[in-house]
């Protein structure tokens, strides 16, 4: 009845004790590991454990990066693998999606009905579920141990095609219609009418291919043999792996951990407006 | 076909409208060729492939060999033989997926209703903060709960057990069989919110009040008939979305047990779901074909859920 209101009202009174001490516990852990990046070696001994951190500091993030590989390989290099990475994947993945899902919107084709069938089954893919025959797939096109196997196998996102597809489905044909008139092709219709209006589908698109781009170490522990072309994300899970559980490991820890998802979010915080434009197009019909 | 024709037919030979019909295939193709293809090699031929190969042994250093009878060994094996499988990954997995997945799922709407019903600018923000926790990748999440869990004394819950005199010695959170399977189903409730909680969101605030106000006219007596009647049906694709979204997420957060324990299998295989179960014999014991005979059975599993999510949510024409 009151969906969206204007004005505050006393009624409303009964969601905020429920919301707000919800919304201050989901965001407790993130806080405190904010806090443990920042506390120097006096503090994290402490017993019992502050909160809060006393007197910051950043000693625990030059400390991570200096920490070198077991095997020599520098920290600059890891990144450097992940910055390329992680640019590719989502230009190749936002370029793809955007084709396909302009086809499957606007135009007719012989295979359309059933590809979007198989796609929205797809959905519910659990990638986990058969890592063993992926793994035999890659290795089988040879792409074990390159650049390449950390991009070609996550460039068909099921998810991206149907929220884009589903974006693409809210322009008016006749936008389309007069372009053809004009004598535009499909790629003219793309680069200039589709690309600028669905902004906010590809912004979401690209939230979420580099949410999981950037964190994802199955590449490199599954398909990379050569030290060198691992990727960041999964030098920073080795480093951490028995660091979190020893007190001095405990601060450089929490400053991977951080490293990992502060792009995530400052991305999402300044993105949020096209994400939740996106999604209200985004239902399973 | 009569399209194929036209790829091979001369330039010259062509009418116009053949011509056009000729460049829109070709366009078409361009168009979705590169999506389809790594679809079906990357994700298609492995389902396939799984089939298969649960059918035979396979060790990755001699040839697969069919197993007997009619390929079913590995089957028979994992429902007779596999006492662990049975004792213990499937009630946890069960338990896990169904508290995590749809528990999950209705905590995720109840606070995305409770969002609608407030004003715009303090949902903006609360929103954001339940939704940051789904953002935060596998290596924040174990990080920060390995801290809070930890089994020493500097483990934040522990600390503050002992500091206020409720333990008399830090507790073994993340080794102890008791607590491990209920602090995993935590972490991934807590972490849950993610895009199917914002899809429900922006669901809800996009109903026509117009029929709010008809339902009222209509004797609609209270807000919980207000949900069930108007505002659930109204929202049914975004319903759909987020409960798909919410059982991928269940099962793709299984990587938690083993993350946080730190070993594979699980102290007394009391973090253990199937997908660990799955790598445990795939990759540690390197039984590929019994591995992805476990696979089909967890994708079933997968299939089941969604089954009962299209069921209830989807639109029947």
């Amino acid at each position: 009845m009151n969906v969206n209101p204007k004005s505050f009202t006393k009624n409303q009174v009964k969601f905020y004790i429920i919301l707000v001490p919800l919304a201050i516990f989901m965001m407790l852990p993130i806080v405190y590991t904010f806090s443990q990046a920042l506390k120097p070696i006096d503090e994290l001994i402490m017993f019992p454990p502050r909160f809060l951190v006393q007197k910051p500091t950043l000693k625990n993030f030059t400390d991570l990066f200096r920490a070198a590989s077991s095997t020599g390989v520098p920290m600059t290099r890891y990144l450097f693998n992940s910055l390329v990475i992680t640019i590719v994947m989502i230009t190749l993945t936002l370029i793809i999606t955007t084709s396909t899902a302009y086809a499957l919107s606007k135009k007719e084709f012989k295979l359309k009905k059933p590809l979007f069938q198989v796609n929205q089954i797809a959905l519910m893919f659990v990638a986990v579920a058969v890592m063993i025959p992926r793994y035999l797939m890659i290795d089988t096109v040879g792409l074990t141990d390159t650049y390449l196997v950390h991009v070609i196998p996550y460039l068909a996102m099921p998810i991206g095609l149907f929220l884009v597809k589903q974006f693409i489905d809210q322009v008016p044909d006749e936008l389309i219609e007069a372009a053809k008139l004009d004598g535009a092709n499909d790629w003219h219709i793309m680069r200039y009418i589709i690309f600028p209006l669905i902004r906010p589908a590809l912004a979401t698109v690209a939230i979420l291919a580099f949410q999981f781009i950037w964190g994802n170490t199955e590449s490199s522990s599954l398909y990379i043999i050569t030290e060198t072309k691992k990727t960041f994300s999964f030098y920073l899970t080795t480093l951490t792996a028995n660091q979190a559980v020893s007190i001095a490991g405990a601060g450089m820890a929490a400053a991977a951990g951080l490293i990992m998802t502060l792009p995530n979010l400052i991305i999402f915080v300044i993105l949020q407006g096209q994400v939740m434009d996106t999604m209200s197009h985004s239902g399973i019909k | 076909m009569a399209t194929m024709k036209l790829l091979f037919k001369k330039r010259a030979d062509m009418t116009q409208s053949e011509l056009s019909k000729r460049r829109d295939f070709l366009s078409t193709t361009l168009l979705v060729g590169p999506f389809i293809l790594l679809f079906t090699a990357f994700i298609i031929v492995p389902i396939i492939v799984a089939w298969g190969l649960s059918l035979f042994h396979f060790d990755l250093i001699q040839a697969p060999v069919f197993t007997e009878p009619l390929g079913m060994y590995n089957y028979v094996m994992l429902i007779t033989q596999d006492l662990n499988f049975l004792r213990y990954v499937i009630p946890n997995t069960l338990k896990y997926a169904i508290i995590v997945g749809p528990g999950g799922y209705i905590l995720a709407f109840v606070m995305a209703w409770m969002l609608s019903q407030v004003q715009a600018k303090p949902r903006k923000w609360i929103s954001l903060a339940m939704y940051a926790p789904s953002m935060m990748g596998p290596v924040f999440i174990t990080v920060v709960w390995r801290t809070v869990f930890s089994g020493n004394q500097d483990g934040y819950i522990n600390a503050i057990l002992l500091n206020w005199d409720l333990i008399d010695e830090a507790i073994q959170f993340l080794q102890d069989p008791a607590y491990l399977l209920n602090i995993m189903i935590m972490v991934s409730l807590w972490s849950s919110m993610g895009i199917g909680f914002l899809a429900m969101l922006a669901g809800l605030l996009n109903v026509d009040k117009t029929l709010y106000e008809a339902a009222l006219v209509d004797g609609i007596k209270n807000r919980f008939q207000e949900i069930i009647y108007i505002t659930i049906p109204q929202m049914k694709p975004q319903m759909l979305f987020g409960a798909v979204m919410a059982i991928v997420g269940a099962f793709n957060s299984g990587y938690i047990g083993v993350a946080l324990s730190g070993a594979n299998p699980t102290t007394q295989y009391a973090g253990q779901l199937i997908i660990n179960h799955i790598e445990d014999y795939g990759f540690l014991r390197y039984e590929m074909g019994y591995a992805a005979a476990i696979s089909v059975v967890l994708l079933m599993v997968i299939a089941s859920f969604s089954f009962v999510a299209y069921a209830l949510f989807g639109e029947k024409d």
